[in-house]
């Protein structure tokens, strides 16, 4: 009974073929031979880029800073492996135009030579602030691909006084068993990490929702937080977009966050298993984020796993490594295939966002040819956030963006979910994506104008004054010449 | 703007792969054992019909894509069903010419003219036979008895009337239930009404096979089941309150869910996608709203049948129920 | 007789209605809000003149006196147009609209003899410099006027595509119209 109330909590969503099932249940692979060369983006984060503290040249640890955060929202950038810093340059990013961005190259040693940071053998003695300073200057963000500065999300917590933590194992993009592997193998490490949060932000409870499709992780989990009874591991169901936040804070407290407000409004905060993880890591040993785990599937990889790589190491050689097959590959993708971002070449290094690589054929992409909307409304019935996309489309389609956000196109989170279903094969998504970076623009463009007519102001009042200075100067001049005149004139 | 990112798409990178051809195709094989059914019923007769309707738009929708430089659209199906749905809504021995026409601006005038698949605002078969309604009013009104002994074999005159010519009415003809109902006030057997021993348009006897292809459809998420739930309780819940309040004049609900043309309209028509709301409060406004017509229809107004005119009037409507219900935004 | 009395009656309406009409539009009449000035306040204000109206404020009376498209402004691209619109109480048909392309002029450090006539006419000075040095724009203050471009005696000022970055890289439209849809 009260399973069938909660399922009433999920809103929308899809069922999606998972293709889980090919990685879900290998270990991950720690074999995964070091680089020659990384490649680390000075920033891989929301907020401000890290500025480098290293020269060309230098020499460094494994662990060692590379660039510190600047400003409110932020996060460092370590080395991953012990080497010399070869140049500070840029390399393209892992974003679908693979524009530069500005990059520490890094020659590694292949001695892997670790100097660790401060580590504290019992964190809960340590203020609840200080676990917050740490877990910033270890450069630990949201794995769940979200990177925003965890030691920020701490701080939010503390200061709004929440009451519950969340934890968010829900991994509900397909193909993705990155968080699934992590909970089976070191589920007592990330109920640690949850622990440490909790103190960090002084909240008493925390529950972490893992979708039933991962029942050893379940398993592993429950065990793991048998004698914490403050750590709750709820079974969620099966159902993209689970993982979104919003539908995970309302499937387990039954609250919504109000549109425009934060998590905190309802009193709760989410942090993703794989950040649990490195906090943990981060607290207990002081190692900061320098690895992550990555899942490696689609089509045309033919041993599709789990594998832990140092941060900066390029995707085509994580794609190699797992044997998968460049002719048969139709589109390589960052992350899951809902949300991921496709890349247009696979040279480009790995970040602290990739929770997965894919290697998708060109039967597994199969976009048909767009197709006239028939009005089925599939779109409006599996939207999670109850948005109209056919309609929002229309709006974008005939430039009318002002009135697409009228019916709450800021709304969207981008699951996916319309695109997924759509039988016209209607590029919603893209869609909304291109109508969000042209309101972006637009207000750039606003605030362009305003600084323009600012400008403009400034210069005619200039002009004015040097119009003026120069009528004065002339007067003077005159005056000047006057007076000498009847000087002459006098004697 | 920039053409190396034209190859980049965005996200999702997967889809469902369930086109508009495989929803259109699901549809006809759900409207197969109806068509079957009509034909065993109804004969030859019913078959010739079925097939130039379904000719007749097909072939319009083609040439209307060619002389217009338009892709062809047939391969999406809609056209298919168009012309099955209105061979089903006509009377077994209607002459084959109107038929062409019926079709011809079904196609035409219900569909092509607004813009194509995806913008016709009326359910295309219905405007067809609406057209007909008005052009012939005798031949499609004149009915014609199932089960005959000879319906195999033998065409009906009527049938093959010269095209512009007066249809000749061949000796038997049959009242359906509710021309029965209204005019002479003789009810029919529900029993007889569900399984489709009666006569009627060809299509539309068979309530079972209706409603089992309408459940086909829902069980593959095809069709939006609150529609068909929508116009079949509120007219069963209506002429309810009305057979309570007086047996006598008003027929029972049962006969008003059977008879007629109402389980095809409901299940088949106003499920088209286009000329239904979008949101799941409107479909069951707009079904109500249907359903609440074809009663007041059938009992107080001039024609025995009304579904026809309820589903346009339904479809007409559903633009104004779109714009004002709306799906609430997560966190408002 | 009944015809005439019928016509009668009937031209006797219209007239008094119509009368009614007339009398209702020259005093009930409503004032005219001062349009100019938010249509001018709405645009760039940089009087580049790449309308074809010799500053924002003819191009603005221009458009209150419905000579001019919505469409006008060149900076103010389709934002601007629907603005306008909606300003106006017009609708506009924006979907075969095509933004204009932003240039911003660039110096070609190789040719700039430093003779300052480019600095002199930036309406928002944005071309920095002294005399005798080479001349640089900042990238962010120009709108792509070219009135710089005109004054330059070595034609060493050239309009460029802003530089694209991670920045201001943006996802493009989907490219139009679905297959058999209506024209």
């Amino acid at each position: 009974m009260i399973a069938l109330l909660q399922s009433l909590r999920i809103r929308g969503g899809i069922h999606v073929n998972e293709h889980k099932q090919a990685t879900a249940g290998l270990p991950i692979d720690d074999s995964f031979p070091l680089p020659k060369r990384l490649y680390i983006p000075l920033q891989q984060h929301v907020g401000k880029p890290a500025e480098p503290v290293v020269r060309v040249g230098d020499t460094v640890f494994k662990g060692q800073l590379l660039a510190h955060s600047q400003g409110l929202i932020s996060a460092p950038v370590h080395a991953p492996s012990s080497g010399t810093v070869a140049d500070i340059a840029e390399y393209p990013a892992p974003h679908p135009s693979a524009l530069p961005i500005r990059t520490v190259f890094l020659d590694t040693d292949g001695t892997d030579t670790v100097q660790s940071g401060e580590s504290a053998t019992d964190p809960f003695t340590l203020e609840p602030e200080e676990i917050s300073l740490r877990v910033a200057s270890a450069g630990v963000v949201g794995l769940g691909g979200a990177t925003f500065p965890s030691a920020v999300k701490l701080n939010l917590g503390r200061q709004n006084k929440i009451h519950t933590l969340l934890i968010n194992g829900g991994e509900c993009e397909p193909y993705l068993t990155c968080d699934d592997r992590l909970m089976q193998e070191n589920a007592a490490e990330i109920v640690d990490g949850i622990r440490i949060m909790l103190h960090g932000m002084e909240t008493g409870r925390a529950m972490v929702g893992i979708e039933d499709n991962k029942p050893e992780a379940l398993k592993a989990m429950r065990t793991a937080a048998n004698f914490h009874p403050n750590i709750e591991i709820c079974k969620i169901p099966t159902r993209y977009p689970m993982g979104w936040d919003r539908q995970l804070i309302r499937y387990l407290t039954g609250r919504e966050v109000p549109a425009g407000g934060r998590a905190t409004d309802v009193g709760v905060l989410m942090h993703n298993v794989a950040t649990a993880y490195a906090i943990h890591q981060a607290i207990r040993y002081g190692r900061p984020l320098i690895d992550r785990v990555v899942t490696v599937a689609g089509g045309a990889v033919a041993n599709p796993k789990n594998v832990r790589v140092p941060i900066g190491t390029l995707i085509s050689e994580v794609l190699v490594f797992c044997g998968a097959d460049k002719t048969r590959t139709g589109r390589w993708v960052m992350g899951g295939p809902m949300m991921g971002e496709a890349l247009p070449f696979a040279d480009v290094p790995v970040v602290k966002a990739t929770s997965g690589v894919l290697a998708l054929t060109g039967s597994e992409v199969k976009q048909g040819e767009e197709q006239p909307c028939i009005r089925c409304a599939r779109c409006i019935s599996v939207c999670p956030a109850g948005l109209l996309p056919v309609d929002m489309a229309n709006r974008i389609r005939n430039n009318r963006l002002e009135a697409a956000v009228d019916i709450g196109l800021k709304d969207c989170i981008s699951c996916g979910s319309c695109s997924y279903v759509c039988p016209s094969n209607i590029p919603l998504v893209h869609y909304f994506k291109f109508a969000a970076g042209e309101l972006a623009a637009r207000q750039q463009a606003k605030h362009k104008s305003e600084q323009t007519s600012k400008l403009i102001d400034e210069r005619n009042k200039r002009m004015e004054r040097i119009e003026k200075q120069k009528a004065e100067e002339l007067a003077q001049a005159r005056a000047a010449k006057e007076q000498s005149e009847k000087a002459d004139t006098t004697i | 703007m920039f053409s190396k990112t034209l190859r980049i798409s965005s996200s999702p990178h997967i889809n469902k792969g369930v086109g508009v051809d495989v929803i259109m195709r699901n549809v006809v094989y759900a409207l197969l054992p109806v068509a079957a059914f009509a034909v065993y019923a109804f004969g030859i007769n019913a078959l010739l019909v079925i097939l130039t309707s379904l000719i007749a738009c097909v072939l319009t929708e083609h040439l209307l894509n060619k002389f217009s430089n338009r892709p062809s659209t047939i391969a999406d199906g809609s056209a298919v069903i168009t012309g099955l749905l209105l061979g089903l809504t006509l009377p077994p021995i209607f002459p084959l010419w109107m038929t062409f026409i019926g079709g011809v601006l079904a196609i035409a005038l219900g569909k092509f003219v607004f813009g194509g698949l995806g913008y016709n605002a009326f359910n295309p078969a219905l405007v067809g036979r609406a057209i007909l309604q008005a052009a012939f009013p005798v031949a499609i009104t004149t009915w014609h008895p199932a089960f005959l002994a000879d319906r195999f074999t033998r065409v009906s005159e009527s049938v093959l009337t010269f095209p512009f010519a007066k249809p000749v009415v061949d000796g038997i003809s049959g009242a359906t239930p509710l021309s029965a109902f209204k005019f002479d006030q003789v009810t029919t057997e529900s029993a007889d009404l569900a399984l489709g021993l009666v006569s009627g348009s060809i299509g539309e006897t068979s309530s079972v096979l209706i409603a089992l292809g309408g459940l086909y459809l829902i069980a593959r998420k095809m069709m939006n089941w609150r529609i068909p739930v929508a116009i079949l309780g509120s007219v069963y819940v209506l002429s309810g309150i009305l057979y309570w309040i007086n047996p006598e004049i008003y027929p029972s609900p049962e006969f008003m869910l059977f008879s007629g043309g109402l389980m095809l309209g409901a299940v088949f028509m106003a499920t088209d996608m286009v000329g239904s709301p979008i949101t799941s409060l409107g479909v069951v406004i707009y079904g109500i709203f249907i359903g609440l017509l074809v009663v007041v229809i059938r009992i107080w107004g001039g024609l025995p049948e009304g579904v026809m005119y309820a589903i346009l009037l339904g479809n007409a409507l559903s633009p104004h129920i779109d714009r004002l219900i709306r799906p609430r935004v997560y966190g408002t | 007789m009944y015809v005439l009395s019928a016509i009668a009656s009937l031209a006797t309406l219209g007239l008094i209605l119509g009368w009614i009409l007339a009398v209702a539009a020259k005093y009930l009449k409503v004032e005219t809000n001062p349009i100019v000035q938010e249509l001018e306040a709405l645009m760039p204000g940089s009087q580049c003149g790449q309308c074809g109206y010799p500053g924002c404020k003819p191009a603005a009376e221009a458009l209150a006196r419905g000579e001019a498209l919505v469409t006008l402004c060149p900076p103010g691209g389709s934002a601007l147009a629907e603005q306008f619109a909606v300003l106006l109480g017009i609708s506009v048909d924006l979907s075969g609209f095509e933004e204009p392309e932003i240039l911003i002029a660039k110096v070609s450090e190789a040719t700039c003899t430093g003779c300052t006539r480019c600095f002199k006419v930036c309406p928002t000075d944005a071309i920095v410099g002294a005399p005798k040095q080479i001349h640089t724009v900042v990238a962010d203050a120009c709108i792509g006027c070219r009135k710089c471009v005109d004054v330059c005696p070595t034609e060493c000022l050239q309009m460029h595509r802003p530089e694209l970055t991670l920045r201001n890289w943006r996802w493009h439209k989907p490219s139009g119209q679905p297959a058999g849809a209506a024209a």
